[in-house]
């Protein structure tokens, strides 16, 4: 497989995306959903560099380096509702049983 | 003195205000202070006016008093305005001073109720509402009065409304003479949207190029609103059960001024009635068949007050038979002097009930001449004038003018007419012998003190001396009453036939008063009211009440019952219902649960780009 053809790339994105998106399904532990998040991210921002390389255009960089800062910045978040939420009290990082806002 | 006019009406109202404000702290002495100089300065204003008024340069024509511009849409102009007339002028000596004597009786009538502030809040606001409604210039401004006293004739007949009948009859009261103010309404919106103006004197001079189809059904519709509140046929049910209010409101509000109001409205009109004849005939076999309706039915009943309710009825019988012969001084002279001895026998009445006991069968007074000879001659004078006595009541003559008018348009209108007034001398002898003659069977308490008395006796002087302003041509012809009128309401017709109906028509009284008195002179034995069917029948107001109670009220009230649940309300029940649901079922997919929103997304992004692709 040819590192530098697009398509590959695309795959690799995609089944990244699968993986986080299964991840953030399927796991309980907060920390892990937020790895899977992550992946999620790296994966869109994968994509973007591939689709860049393609077409030979500087946007797909420019969205990647975006989405290191979006992803920065959903890191600071999501660890920050985790520490409060061991400030807090809870003794657990699972996220089903903070489901006292069901309908 | 265009001054004084608003006055007149100010000073009831200022004084139903203060009353109002004190909020019954004030003691019942310095209420009736307050009340004996707030009516007596609209008495004495009123009388001032009405004297500069007749010697002043336009003594035959109205002083208009605008106050403020009130209503301007479109082509339609409402001016707050009074009129003084010598019509209006005549209304408005009755209401002040006639209310002015009822509100001095009441003061001594009311003086140990713990609410007699209320009441004078009431009965002044009444007065003030009465004269608005005859003086103002504006149909809109007269409707406004006219809802004004159907209010306060509403709430001063449930005064008492702890007992649960008072507050039926208010009720009963209020809903019948709304019929009569809805069909008023019409009549309004109708004049409005045709004439452009309320004004009545705008209203006259429209009427003749109006379409005639337009100005009968208005004018059908102002005479169904004046019989309502005059309890005509066929909305007279109301009267008989509207005494179970104080007394002083029987005399003022429903003997001497308010059901009077729909007689003065036609009179006031009476250029656009002369242009439906139709109506006009109408009017007149309305009060013929009310004048013996309610004279029957008097005949048989034993409380004190409800007789003098069908008089009442039987009265403004003649007043609507007059304005449908188009006697209009024979209907507003009728209106005068039966306001003087109407409001004498209900206040005599008064003073009997508070001396008994509170007591209102006749069958159980009896004997009453001796332990209160005042009120006695009071009574007396007051029943003769009823009843029509020759020459020395004024019932006399104003009947009598009535009569032959009467005579002039239709012989049988005539003839209602005097037997009805063979009837009347029956029935108000009837309860004058029962009730002031024979054995006493029960005993009065106390004395009528020097408050009631004057009224009373002022009252009484001019129900027999009231009448000698207008005395037929043959008996002198005095026309003090139709002279002072006829700029307003045209001139007299001729008579013809005067002398032959003026005997008759003194006769016939005394023949009834006769008849009275061999049918109920004491005779060692009690006197028992009768107790048959066609008897009880007409007491109960020849069963009027039970009809429209099975054909109106039952109906009426099952159609409730059976809307109970208000079916229209369901619609909207099962809009939110089906909302609920959809809400609920959406509900379930808010588990709470982090994981399960990211699935809903991930399937909801897989399907729009399977959608887009």
């Amino acid at each position: 497989m040819n590192p530098g053809d697009p398509i590959a790339a695309i795959a690799i994105a995609s089944i990244l995306f699968v993986i986080g998106l299964l991840g953030v399904m399927v796991r309980r532990n907060l920390l892990f959903m937020l790895i899977s998040v992550e992946i999620m991210l790296n994966a869109a921002a994968l994509a973007f560099i591939a689709a860049g390389a393609r077409w030979h255009a500087a946007d797909g960089q420019v969205m990647f380096l975006m989405i290191i800062a979006y992803a920065a910045a959903e890191a600071a978040v999501g660890l920050a509702i985790v520490l409060r939420m061991h400030a807090a009290g809870r003794g657990t990082l699972d996220a089903d049983t903070g489901n006292r806002l069901k309908g | 003195m265009a001054a004084l006019l608003p006055l007149i009406i100010l000073c009831p109202l200022a004084v139903a205000v203060i009353l109002l404000l004190s909020r019954g702290t004030m003691p019942a002495r310095a209420t009736c202070g307050l009340v004996g100089v707030g009516m007596g300065l609209c008495a004495l204003f009123g009388v001032i006016e009405a004297v500069t008024f007749l010697n002043g340069p336009d003594s035959t024509g109205a002083l208009h008093v605008v106050l403020w511009h009130w209503i301007h849409v479109g082509g339609f102009d409402t001016s707050f305005a009074l009129t003084l007339d010598r019509l209006s002028l005549v209304m408005m000596l009755v209401v002040s001073c006639i209310g002015f004597l009822i509100l001095v009786y009441a003061c001594s009538y009311m003086r140990d109720d713990p609410d007699i502030a209320r009441f004078f809040v009431y009965m002044n606001l009444f007065v003030a509402s009465m004269l608005l409604l005859v003086l103002s210039s504006d149909m809109i401004a007269v409707y406004f009065g006219w809802e004004g006293v159907g209010v306060c004739s509403y709430l001063l007949i449930g005064f008492w409304y702890h007992e649960t009948p008072n507050a039926n009859a208010a009720r009963k009261a209020f809903v019948v003479t709304r019929i009569g103010d809805a069909l008023f309404l019409v009549a309004l919106l109708l004049l409005a949207t045709g004439v452009g103006s309320l004004d009545f004197n705008a209203v006259i001079q429209a009427a003749p190029h109006a379409p005639h189809a337009a100005i009968t059904l208005a004018t059908l519709l102002l005479l169904g609103g004046a019989v309502a509140k005059s309890a005509q046929l066929p909305l007279q049910t109301w009267l008989p059960d509207a005494m179970a209010g104080p007394t002083p409101v029987s005399a003022l509000i429903h003997a001497a001024t308010m059901v009077t109001a729909g007689v003065y409205l036609i009179a006031r009109l009476h250029a656009v009635f002369l242009l439906t004849p139709g109506v006009m005939l109408l009017c007149a076999v309305i009060g013929f068949v009310t004048i013996l309706f309610a004279a029957g039915s008097a005949l048989v009943q034993t409380d004190i007050k409800r007789v003098l309710a069908y008089s009442t009825m039987s009265q403004l019988g003649y007043m609507y038979m007059a304005l449908g012969c188009g006697a209009w001084q024979g209907a507003m002279f009728h209106l005068v002097t039966h306001a003087f001895f109407k409001a004498l026998l209900f206040m005599a009445a008064g003073s009997i009930i508070l001396r008994v006991h509170h007591e209102q069968d006749i069958f159980k007074m009896g004997g009453l001449r001796q332990e209160m000879p005042g009120v006695f001659w009071a009574f007396i004078a007051g029943s003769a004038a009823l009843a029509g006595l020759p020459l020395i009541t004024a019932g006399y003559f104003s009947k009598e003018m009535i009569l032959t008018s009467a005579y002039n348009v239709a012989p049988l209108f005539w003839l209602g007419g005097i037997l009805g007034a063979f009837l009347t001398s029956i029935y108000i002898f009837r309860c004058v012998f029962i009730t002031f003659w024979g054995e006493a069977r029960t005993h009065a308490h106390g004395r009528t003190g020097i408050v009631q008395a004057v009224p009373l006796a002022i009252l009484g002087v001019l129900a027999i001396i009231g009448g000698w302003m207008e005395v037929p041509d043959s008996l002198g012809s005095v026309h003090i009453f139709s002279n002072l009128l006829s700029p307003v309401l045209g001139e007299l017709p001729e008579e013809h036939g005067g002398a032959v109906l003026l005997l008759i028509g003194s006769i016939v009284p005394l023949i009834g008063v006769s008849l009275a008195w061999m049918l109920w002179k004491p005779t060692g034995r009690a006197p028992e009211a009768l107790d048959q069917p066609l008897v009880r029948v007409l007491r109960a107001d020849w069963g009027f009440d039970a009809l429209y109670d099975v054909v109106f009220v039952r109906p009426y009230l099952a159609l409730g019952r059976l809307n109970r649940n208000d079916f229209i309300d369901r619609l909207y029940d099962l809009l939110a219902s089906v909302t609920q649901f959809f809400g609920r079922a959406f509900g379930l997919m808010q588990t709470g649960q982090v994981r399960r929103y990211a699935a809903w997304i991930a399937v909801g992004t897989v399907l729009a780009l399977c959608l887009a692709v």
